[in-house]
């Protein structure tokens, strides 16, 4: 246990302190005089055209699924770029192969028109 | 101070993994299992994983965390009142299930790990000191561990052509 996450577990326990400050002094501090339109939700102003429970198209979810896969991607070159003196013209072929087993997988996301919003 | 801290995250991870199971409304679920992987992190950090706790805030609870509300979004699960563990069926199946699990824990309490699994006290402690909390992941990860490095990226490739296969079936 490092002396340095003292500051992080202050932070924390600020923050949880400030969450449930906020949701308390609220709870008691405010005047609540509900009317019909103050209890709509608030979407910028314009009337509520209908109910939040749609259904939503699977395209967001393979931009999501793409996005993880990449996203794991960068999680691997963090260690790589903090080590790269160390490792070396080893580690940087080892990469490269890497990244080019992955980039096939761009190029096919890319050809089958994954990328496409229609 | 690292007993009491450990106590501390391992009591939220089990309450909020409580919560998480026992909500009605799935993305009141979901924002309890954030709870839940933040406090592991938190347990990372005790056990001298520095790199996996900031790995475990920044895609578990990040990107993860959006896949599983994208499933409550696309499936519309809205609030239902049901669960799938209904009737006697479903009661022998959670009961059979929470047992084994149950079982499994005191079994894994119990079992000494092998030679090579164990690292003598402060050994982690020392490593980050020497080699950087990152540094000590990248050393045996590209030298020693290579071709599961390599292979990981093939799996990634599968990740990426079976969701383009499910999810762009028309063109």
């Amino acid at each position: 246990m490092k002396t340095e996450y003292i500051a992080l577990l202050m932070l924390m326990g600020l923050v949880v302190i400030t969450a449930l400050g906020m949701l308390v002094g609220s709870h008691f501090l405010s005047a609540r005089r509900p009317t019909k339109v103050k209890s709509t939700p608030y979407e910028s102003g314009i009337p509520v055209l209908g109910g939040t429970r749609e259904r939503f198209s699977v395209k967001f979810y393979l931009v999501a699924m793409l996005f993880i896969v990449f996203d794991i991607e960068t999680v691997f070159m963090i260690p790589w770029g903090v080590s790269f003196r160390q490792l070396g013209l080893f580690g940087l072929i080892e990469m490269l192969v890497f990244v080019l087993i992955l980039l096939v997988g761009f190029i096919y996301v890319w050809k089958r028109g994954a990328l496409e919003w229609d | 101070m690292t007993l009491p801290l450990f106590w501390v995250f391992g009591g939220i991870a089990i309450l909020s993994g409580f919560m998480c199971i026992t909500r009605r409304s799935p993305v009141a679920s979901a924002l309890w299992l954030i709870q839940t992987m933040f406090s592991l992190a938190g347990i990372y950090v005790l056990l001298d994983a520095q790199f996996i706790a900031v790995i475990q805030v920044l895609v578990y609870a990040g990107a993860i965390m959006v896949i599983f509300l994208f499933v409550i979004m696309l499936l519309n699960l809205g609030r239902t009142k049901t669960t799938d563990m209904v009737g006697r069926p479903g009661q022998i199946t959670s009961l059979v299930l929470g047992t084994l699990m149950t079982l499994e824990l005191f079994v894994l309490n119990k079992v000494i790990p092998a030679e090579q699994f164990r690292l003598p006290e402060g050994t982690m402690a020392t490593m980050t000191d020497e080699m950087g909390a990152v540094g000590m992941i990248a050393e045996p990860l590209f030298r020693g561990y290579i071709v599961p490095f390599e292979i990981t990226s093939v799996l990634l490739l599968a990740a990426v052509v079976g969701a383009v296969v499910l999810a762009k079936r028309k063109i």
